[in-house]
Protein backbone atom coordinates (compact mmCIF):
# COMPACT_ATOMS: atom_id res chain seq x y z
CA UNK A 1 0.00 0.00 0.00
CA UNK A 2 1.48 3.73 -0.59
CA UNK A 3 2.27 5.81 2.19
CA UNK A 4 -0.97 8.00 1.11
CA UNK A 5 -3.46 5.35 1.32
CA UNK A 6 -2.35 4.07 4.50
CA UNK A 7 -1.83 7.81 6.32
CA UNK A 8 -5.56 8.69 4.68
CA UNK A 9 -7.26 5.57 5.93
CA UNK A 10 -5.55 6.17 9.46
CA UNK A 11 -6.06 9.78 9.91
CA UNK A 12 -10.32 8.76 8.73
CA UNK A 13 -10.29 6.23 11.48
CA UNK A 14 -8.39 8.63 14.06
CA UNK A 15 -12.12 10.48 13.31
CA UNK A 16 -13.83 7.80 15.15
CA UNK A 17 -11.76 7.90 18.11
CA UNK A 18 -13.49 10.09 20.62
CA UNK A 19 -12.33 11.69 23.55
CA UNK A 20 -12.46 9.19 26.28
CA UNK A 21 -12.33 6.25 24.41
CA UNK A 22 -10.27 3.16 25.42
CA UNK A 23 -8.99 1.72 21.84
CA UNK A 24 -7.47 -1.43 20.68
CA UNK A 25 -5.87 -0.92 17.27
CA UNK A 26 -4.89 -4.13 15.38
CA UNK A 27 -1.24 -4.74 13.95
CA UNK A 28 -0.27 -3.14 10.75
CA UNK A 29 -2.63 -0.73 8.88
CA UNK A 30 -4.78 0.17 12.48
CA UNK A 31 -1.73 1.36 14.04
CA UNK A 32 -1.44 4.00 11.70
CA UNK A 33 -4.59 5.73 13.14
CA UNK A 34 -2.62 6.87 16.48
CA UNK A 35 -0.08 9.19 14.95
CA UNK A 36 -3.44 11.18 13.54
CA UNK A 37 -5.22 11.72 16.79
CA UNK A 38 -5.73 15.64 16.99
CA UNK A 39 -4.28 17.42 19.71
CA UNK A 40 -6.16 18.03 23.06
CA UNK A 41 -8.08 14.68 22.61
CA UNK A 42 -7.42 11.97 24.82
CA UNK A 43 -7.53 8.32 23.78
CA UNK A 44 -6.31 5.53 25.45
CA UNK A 45 -4.62 2.40 23.88
CA UNK A 46 -5.04 -1.11 25.06
CA UNK A 47 -2.56 -3.58 23.69
CA UNK A 48 -3.65 -7.00 24.34
CA UNK A 49 -1.00 -8.57 26.24
CA UNK A 50 -1.35 -6.58 28.80
CA UNK A 51 -1.10 -2.80 29.01
CA UNK A 52 -3.76 0.19 29.17
CA UNK A 53 -1.92 3.85 28.24
CA UNK A 54 -0.02 2.36 25.00
CA UNK A 55 2.74 5.63 24.10
CA UNK A 56 4.54 6.02 21.06
CA UNK A 57 7.43 3.85 19.60
CA UNK A 58 10.51 5.10 21.73
CA UNK A 59 13.35 6.13 20.47
CA UNK A 60 15.56 4.51 18.71
CA UNK A 61 18.12 2.82 21.38
CA UNK A 62 15.87 3.49 24.18
CA UNK A 63 14.10 0.29 23.23
CA UNK A 64 13.05 -1.74 26.35
CA UNK A 65 12.56 -5.59 25.89
CA UNK A 66 10.27 -5.78 28.48
CA UNK A 67 7.74 -3.24 26.71
CA UNK A 68 6.28 -4.53 23.67
CA UNK A 69 2.40 -4.03 21.96
CA UNK A 70 0.89 -7.48 20.53
CA UNK A 71 2.88 -7.10 17.06
CA UNK A 72 5.42 -7.06 19.30
CA UNK A 73 6.98 -3.72 18.40
CA UNK A 74 8.55 -2.06 21.32
CA UNK A 75 6.32 0.98 22.42
CA UNK A 76 6.51 3.41 25.71
CA UNK A 77 3.95 3.50 28.29
CA UNK A 78 1.76 7.10 28.75
CA UNK A 79 1.52 8.79 32.33
CA UNK A 80 -1.47 6.57 33.88
CA UNK A 81 -0.83 3.37 31.85
CA UNK A 82 -1.25 0.15 33.97
CA UNK A 83 -0.27 -3.71 33.32
CA UNK A 84 -1.82 -6.23 34.02
CA UNK A 85 -2.04 -10.11 33.35
CA UNK A 86 -3.42 -11.66 29.99
CA UNK A 87 -6.12 -12.56 31.61
CA UNK A 88 -7.40 -9.47 32.64
CA UNK A 89 -6.71 -8.02 29.64
CA UNK A 90 -9.49 -10.01 27.80
CA UNK A 91 -11.60 -9.64 30.60
CA UNK A 92 -11.33 -5.79 29.58
CA UNK A 93 -11.96 -6.53 25.96
CA UNK A 94 -14.43 -9.67 25.97
CA UNK A 95 -16.49 -7.31 29.08
CA UNK A 96 -17.41 -5.02 27.00
CA UNK A 97 -15.07 -2.33 28.39
CA UNK A 98 -12.99 -1.42 25.06
CA UNK A 99 -15.12 1.58 23.13
CA UNK A 100 -13.42 1.12 20.02
CA UNK A 101 -11.29 -1.87 18.03
CA UNK A 102 -9.80 -1.37 14.57
CA UNK A 103 -8.56 -4.52 12.61
CA UNK A 104 -7.50 -5.63 9.58
CA UNK A 105 -10.08 -8.09 7.16
CA UNK A 106 -9.68 -10.55 3.98
CA UNK A 107 -13.00 -10.36 3.71
CA UNK A 108 -16.16 -8.20 5.28
CA UNK A 109 -19.45 -9.18 4.16
CA UNK A 110 -22.98 -7.06 3.75
CA UNK A 111 -24.17 -9.03 6.86
CA UNK A 112 -21.37 -7.67 9.05
CA UNK A 113 -19.72 -10.44 9.10
CA UNK A 114 -16.02 -9.92 9.20
CA UNK A 115 -12.82 -12.83 8.04
CA UNK A 116 -9.68 -12.35 8.95
CA UNK A 117 -7.24 -15.02 10.43
CA UNK A 118 -7.29 -17.82 8.28
CA UNK A 119 -6.79 -19.18 4.39
CA UNK A 120 -7.66 -22.46 4.47
CA UNK A 121 -4.59 -24.54 3.14
CA UNK A 122 -2.53 -21.63 3.18
CA UNK A 123 -2.36 -18.69 6.30
CA UNK A 124 -2.65 -20.53 9.44
CA UNK A 125 -0.81 -18.15 11.66
CA UNK A 126 -4.17 -18.22 14.42
CA UNK A 127 -6.56 -15.91 15.30
CA UNK A 128 -4.97 -14.44 18.84
CA UNK A 129 -7.03 -11.74 20.17
CA UNK A 130 -9.00 -10.75 17.01
CA UNK A 131 -12.13 -13.09 18.05
CA UNK A 132 -12.14 -11.69 21.32
CA UNK A 133 -11.53 -8.45 20.26
CA UNK A 134 -14.66 -7.95 17.28
CA UNK A 135 -16.71 -10.50 19.99
CA UNK A 136 -16.11 -7.73 22.96
CA UNK A 137 -15.15 -4.39 22.15
CA UNK A 138 -18.25 -2.15 21.50
CA UNK A 139 -17.69 -0.95 18.38
CA UNK A 140 -16.02 -2.91 15.76
CA UNK A 141 -14.40 -0.41 12.69
CA UNK A 142 -12.50 -2.50 9.77
CA UNK A 143 -9.56 -0.87 7.93
CA UNK A 144 -8.11 -2.29 4.82
CA UNK A 145 -7.62 -1.70 1.34
CA UNK A 146 -11.05 -1.53 -0.67
CA UNK A 147 -9.59 -4.69 -2.71
CA UNK A 148 -6.91 -6.97 -2.07
CA UNK A 149 -3.56 -7.09 -4.30
CA UNK A 150 -5.01 -8.94 -7.21
CA UNK A 151 -7.77 -6.55 -7.37
CA UNK A 152 -10.58 -8.70 -6.08
CA UNK A 153 -13.43 -6.69 -3.88
CA UNK A 154 -12.79 -7.47 0.12
CA UNK A 155 -16.67 -6.36 0.51
CA UNK A 156 -18.34 -9.07 -0.28
CA UNK A 157 -22.19 -10.10 -0.06
CA UNK A 158 -21.24 -12.66 1.13
CA UNK A 159 -17.66 -13.83 3.26
CA UNK A 160 -16.52 -17.59 1.77
CA UNK A 161 -13.39 -17.68 4.74
CA UNK A 162 -13.85 -19.03 7.81
CA UNK A 163 -15.00 -16.30 10.16
CA UNK A 164 -13.98 -14.55 12.15
CA UNK A 165 -17.13 -13.48 14.09
CA UNK A 166 -20.58 -13.23 12.53
CA UNK A 167 -22.36 -9.75 12.23
CA UNK A 168 -19.40 -7.94 14.58
CA UNK A 169 -18.57 -5.38 12.18
CA UNK A 170 -19.91 -1.62 12.67
CA UNK A 171 -18.07 0.54 10.25
CA UNK A 172 -15.42 0.17 6.57
CA UNK A 173 -13.38 2.49 6.31
CA UNK A 174 -11.04 2.14 3.16
CA UNK A 175 -8.92 4.73 0.98
CA UNK A 176 -11.88 4.87 -1.32
CA UNK A 177 -14.80 4.49 0.88
CA UNK A 178 -16.71 4.76 4.42
CA UNK A 179 -19.15 2.26 4.42
CA UNK A 180 -21.52 1.59 7.97
CA UNK A 181 -23.29 -1.48 8.34
CA UNK A 182 -26.73 -1.17 8.93
CA UNK A 183 -29.51 -3.19 9.54
CA UNK A 184 -30.59 -2.77 6.12
CA UNK A 185 -27.11 -3.27 4.63
CA UNK A 186 -24.02 -1.65 3.90
CA UNK A 187 -24.62 2.13 3.61
CA UNK A 188 -21.99 4.11 1.65
CA UNK A 189 -21.19 7.36 3.82
CA UNK A 190 -18.20 8.91 2.33
CA UNK A 191 -16.26 8.53 -1.17
CA UNK A 192 -12.59 9.90 -1.11
CA UNK A 193 -11.98 12.66 -2.93
CA UNK A 194 -10.13 11.85 -6.13
CA UNK A 195 -12.79 8.37 -6.24
CA UNK A 196 -15.94 8.38 -8.34
CA UNK A 197 -19.03 6.46 -7.10
CA UNK A 198 -19.03 4.12 -10.06
CA UNK A 199 -15.08 2.89 -9.23
CA UNK A 200 -16.18 2.15 -5.44
CA UNK A 201 -19.59 0.57 -6.94
CA UNK A 202 -17.15 -1.39 -9.47
CA UNK A 203 -14.53 -2.38 -6.34
CA UNK A 204 -17.40 -3.35 -4.03
CA UNK A 205 -18.81 -6.79 -4.62
CA UNK A 206 -21.57 -6.32 -2.02
CA UNK A 207 -24.80 -4.12 -2.82
CA UNK A 208 -24.79 -0.81 -1.70
CA UNK A 209 -27.09 1.58 -0.62
CA UNK A 210 -26.20 4.66 -2.02
CA UNK A 211 -27.71 7.87 -0.56
CA UNK A 212 -29.23 10.17 -2.77
CA UNK A 213 -26.30 13.05 -1.54
CA UNK A 214 -23.55 10.89 -3.15
CA UNK A 215 -25.28 9.81 -6.38
CA UNK B 1 6.88 -22.86 50.51
CA UNK B 2 8.90 -22.17 47.60
CA UNK B 3 12.25 -24.22 47.22
CA UNK B 4 15.29 -22.76 44.94
CA UNK B 5 16.71 -25.07 42.51
CA UNK B 6 18.99 -24.59 39.15
CA UNK B 7 17.52 -24.81 36.11
CA UNK B 8 19.00 -28.28 35.70
CA UNK B 9 17.21 -29.45 38.46
CA UNK B 10 13.73 -28.09 37.44
CA UNK B 11 14.59 -29.36 34.04
CA UNK B 12 15.04 -32.87 35.46
CA UNK B 13 11.91 -32.40 36.95
CA UNK B 14 9.61 -32.70 33.87
CA UNK B 15 9.34 -36.14 32.09
CA UNK B 16 8.38 -36.56 28.67
CA UNK B 17 4.57 -35.97 28.27
CA UNK B 18 4.81 -33.12 30.52
CA UNK B 19 1.77 -30.44 29.80
CA UNK B 20 3.66 -27.46 30.51
CA UNK B 21 1.67 -24.02 30.96
CA UNK B 22 4.25 -21.90 29.82
CA UNK B 23 4.38 -18.28 29.96
CA UNK B 24 5.72 -15.28 28.13
CA UNK B 25 4.42 -13.28 24.69
CA UNK B 26 6.29 -13.37 21.51
CA UNK B 27 9.68 -14.44 23.72
CA UNK B 28 9.12 -11.59 25.94
CA UNK B 29 8.27 -12.93 29.76
CA UNK B 30 9.19 -16.38 28.78
CA UNK B 31 11.65 -18.31 30.99
CA UNK B 32 14.58 -18.70 28.87
CA UNK B 33 16.81 -20.08 31.47
CA UNK B 34 14.65 -22.92 32.23
CA UNK B 35 14.09 -23.79 28.56
CA UNK B 36 17.64 -23.70 27.69
CA UNK B 37 17.83 -26.68 30.64
CA UNK B 38 14.87 -28.11 29.18
CA UNK B 39 16.21 -28.72 25.79
CA UNK B 40 20.05 -29.91 27.20
CA UNK B 41 18.26 -32.43 29.08
CA UNK B 42 16.32 -33.50 25.52
CA UNK B 43 13.16 -34.32 27.31
CA UNK B 44 11.11 -34.79 24.76
CA UNK B 45 7.21 -35.03 23.64
CA UNK B 46 5.63 -32.29 26.03
CA UNK B 47 2.67 -30.50 25.44
CA UNK B 48 2.61 -27.37 25.61
CA UNK B 49 0.34 -24.26 26.95
CA UNK B 50 1.23 -20.92 25.37
CA UNK B 51 -0.20 -18.40 23.59
CA UNK B 52 2.39 -17.66 20.97
CA UNK B 53 4.63 -20.01 19.54
CA UNK B 54 7.32 -17.29 20.04
CA UNK B 55 10.68 -17.25 17.44
CA UNK B 56 12.57 -19.66 16.13
CA UNK B 57 15.47 -19.69 18.91
CA UNK B 58 13.46 -17.79 21.63
CA UNK B 59 10.96 -19.35 24.13
CA UNK B 60 8.64 -22.07 22.89
CA UNK B 61 10.60 -21.81 19.46
CA UNK B 62 13.73 -23.73 21.56
CA UNK B 63 11.81 -26.00 22.39
CA UNK B 64 10.47 -26.53 18.62
CA UNK B 65 13.83 -26.38 17.04
CA UNK B 66 15.09 -29.09 18.58
CA UNK B 67 12.01 -31.54 17.87
CA UNK B 68 10.78 -31.88 21.88
CA UNK B 69 7.07 -30.75 20.95
CA UNK B 70 4.52 -33.24 20.45
CA UNK B 71 1.43 -30.63 20.68
CA UNK B 72 0.58 -27.11 21.33
CA UNK B 73 -2.27 -25.35 22.29
CA UNK B 74 -1.53 -21.91 21.19
CA UNK B 75 -3.60 -18.70 20.22
CA UNK B 76 -0.76 -17.84 17.64
CA UNK B 77 2.08 -19.14 15.33
CA UNK B 78 2.53 -16.87 12.74
CA UNK B 79 6.17 -15.84 13.94
CA UNK B 80 7.53 -18.82 13.82
CA UNK B 81 8.07 -20.93 10.96
CA UNK B 82 9.29 -23.60 12.68
CA UNK B 83 6.38 -24.40 14.18
CA UNK B 84 4.27 -24.36 10.94
CA UNK B 85 6.43 -26.22 9.56
CA UNK B 86 6.06 -29.10 12.36
CA UNK B 87 2.17 -28.68 12.06
CA UNK B 88 2.13 -28.86 8.43
CA UNK B 89 4.27 -32.05 8.29
CA UNK B 90 2.16 -33.75 11.63
CA UNK B 91 4.86 -33.74 13.77
CA UNK B 92 3.52 -31.24 16.25
CA UNK B 93 -0.42 -31.39 16.96
CA UNK B 94 -2.23 -28.01 17.18
CA UNK B 95 -5.19 -26.50 18.78
CA UNK B 96 -5.60 -23.09 18.18
CA UNK B 97 -7.84 -21.07 20.40
CA UNK B 98 -8.85 -17.52 20.89
CA UNK B 99 -6.23 -16.03 23.03
CA UNK B 100 -9.24 -14.26 26.01
CA UNK B 101 -10.93 -17.85 25.73
CA UNK B 102 -7.05 -20.04 26.34
CA UNK B 103 -6.44 -17.40 29.13
CA UNK B 104 -9.49 -18.27 30.72
CA UNK B 105 -8.94 -22.00 29.84
CA UNK B 106 -5.74 -22.25 31.84
CA UNK B 107 -6.99 -19.83 34.84
CA UNK B 108 -10.25 -22.35 34.85
CA UNK B 109 -8.24 -25.13 35.78
CA UNK B 110 -5.95 -23.54 38.04
CA UNK B 111 -8.82 -21.75 40.04
CA UNK B 112 -11.00 -25.49 40.29
CA UNK B 113 -13.22 -24.85 37.44
CA UNK B 114 -14.49 -27.44 35.16
CA UNK B 115 -14.39 -24.18 32.28
CA UNK B 116 -15.97 -20.99 31.13
CA UNK B 117 -18.69 -19.81 29.11
CA UNK B 118 -17.70 -17.38 26.35
CA UNK B 119 -19.70 -15.84 23.45
CA UNK B 120 -16.03 -15.64 21.77
CA UNK B 121 -16.41 -18.05 18.55
CA UNK B 122 -19.60 -18.19 18.47
CA UNK B 123 -20.81 -18.71 14.72
CA UNK B 124 -16.81 -19.77 13.70
CA UNK B 125 -15.15 -23.16 13.41
CA UNK B 126 -14.01 -22.38 17.28
CA UNK B 127 -17.67 -23.81 17.71
CA UNK B 128 -17.43 -26.82 16.20
CA UNK B 129 -18.03 -29.61 18.27
CA UNK B 130 -18.45 -27.52 21.26
CA UNK B 131 -21.74 -27.67 23.31
CA UNK B 132 -23.84 -24.47 23.27
CA UNK B 133 -25.44 -23.02 26.41
CA UNK B 134 -27.88 -20.24 26.74
CA UNK B 135 -27.88 -18.13 29.72
CA UNK B 136 -30.85 -15.60 30.09
CA UNK B 137 -31.25 -15.67 26.48
CA UNK B 138 -27.71 -15.38 25.74
CA UNK B 139 -25.72 -18.29 24.40
CA UNK B 140 -22.36 -19.25 25.03
CA UNK B 141 -19.77 -21.84 24.12
CA UNK B 142 -18.45 -24.44 27.23
CA UNK B 143 -14.73 -24.44 26.90
CA UNK B 144 -13.15 -26.58 29.03
CA UNK B 145 -10.37 -26.05 31.60
CA UNK B 146 -6.66 -27.05 30.21
CA UNK B 147 -4.79 -28.95 32.59
CA UNK B 148 -1.40 -28.87 33.06
CA UNK B 149 1.32 -30.84 35.23
CA UNK B 150 3.78 -28.14 35.30
CA UNK B 151 3.83 -24.06 34.80
CA UNK B 152 7.05 -22.76 33.54
CA UNK B 153 7.17 -18.62 34.24
CA UNK B 154 9.19 -15.81 34.34
CA UNK B 155 8.69 -12.96 36.52
CA UNK B 156 10.78 -10.05 38.01
CA UNK B 157 11.67 -9.92 41.81
CA UNK B 158 10.53 -12.84 44.29
CA UNK B 159 10.42 -12.32 48.17
CA UNK B 160 11.77 -15.16 50.49
CA UNK B 161 7.72 -16.07 50.80
CA UNK B 162 7.39 -16.88 47.25
CA UNK B 163 5.60 -13.58 46.18
CA UNK B 164 6.18 -12.36 42.63
CA UNK B 165 6.02 -9.33 40.71
CA UNK B 166 6.39 -8.93 37.18
CA UNK B 167 8.17 -6.23 35.08
CA UNK B 168 6.19 -4.19 32.60
CA UNK B 169 4.37 -6.45 29.83
CA UNK B 170 6.53 -8.87 30.42
CA UNK B 171 3.99 -9.96 32.94
CA UNK B 172 1.10 -10.95 30.33
CA UNK B 173 0.04 -14.61 30.97
CA UNK B 174 2.53 -15.38 33.96
CA UNK B 175 0.44 -14.92 36.45
CA UNK B 176 -2.19 -17.20 35.05
CA UNK B 177 0.04 -19.61 33.65
CA UNK B 178 1.45 -19.65 37.48
CA UNK B 179 -1.64 -20.78 39.19
CA UNK B 180 -2.59 -23.38 36.60
CA UNK B 181 0.61 -25.67 37.21
CA UNK B 182 0.47 -28.71 39.51
CA UNK B 183 3.99 -27.58 40.15
CA UNK B 184 4.62 -24.08 39.33
CA UNK B 185 8.37 -23.40 38.16
CA UNK B 186 9.33 -19.49 38.02
CA UNK B 187 12.50 -17.94 36.89
CA UNK B 188 13.00 -14.70 38.33
CA UNK B 189 16.16 -11.86 38.07
CA UNK B 190 16.19 -11.53 42.06
CA UNK B 191 15.19 -13.01 45.24
CA UNK B 192 15.19 -10.41 47.45
CA UNK B 193 16.99 -10.86 50.80
CA UNK B 194 16.35 -8.21 53.31
CA UNK B 195 13.18 -7.18 52.31
CA UNK B 196 9.30 -8.42 51.28
CA UNK B 197 7.30 -7.18 48.59
CA UNK B 198 4.44 -4.79 49.59
CA UNK B 199 1.66 -7.17 50.31
CA UNK B 200 -0.37 -4.36 48.51
CA UNK B 201 1.83 -5.01 45.50
CA UNK B 202 1.89 -8.70 45.18
CA UNK B 203 1.21 -9.96 41.58
CA UNK B 204 1.25 -13.64 42.14
CA UNK B 205 0.96 -14.84 45.94
CA UNK B 206 3.72 -17.18 46.90
CA UNK B 207 0.95 -20.14 47.75
CA UNK B 208 1.03 -20.45 43.68
CA UNK B 209 5.32 -21.15 43.05
CA UNK B 210 6.70 -24.35 44.26
CA UNK B 211 9.86 -23.65 42.93
CA UNK B 212 12.06 -20.38 42.08
CA UNK B 213 14.79 -20.67 39.37
CA UNK B 214 17.71 -17.53 39.42
CA UNK B 215 17.37 -16.34 35.23
CA UNK B 216 20.99 -16.83 33.80
CA UNK B 217 19.35 -13.89 31.21
CA UNK B 218 20.34 -10.22 31.66
CA UNK B 219 17.69 -7.35 32.04
CA UNK B 220 17.04 -4.98 29.15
Amino acid sequence: MTNDKRTHIGKRVAQELLDGDYVNLGIGLPTEAANHIPEGRKVVFQSENGIMGVGPAPAEGQEDKDMINAGGGYITAVPGASFFDSATSFAIIRGKHIDVTVLGALQVDQEGNLANWMIPGKLIPGMGGAMDLVTGAKKVIVAMEHCDKHGNPKILKKCNLPLTAPHCVNLIITEMAVIEVTPQGLLLKEITEGYTLEEVLKATEAELIVPDSLK
Amino acid sequence: MFQLISAEEAAAMIKPHSRIALGGFLAVGTPETILDAIVEAGINNLHIIAITSDYIGKGIGKLVDAHLVKSVQVSHMGTNKNIQDQVNSGEIQSELIPQGTLMERVRAFGAGLGGVLTPTGLGTIVAEGKQIINVDGKDYLLEPAIPSDFALIRAHKADKAGNLIYRKTARNGNPVMAMAGRITIAEVDEILEDEYIDPEAVITPGVFVNYIVLSKEGRK
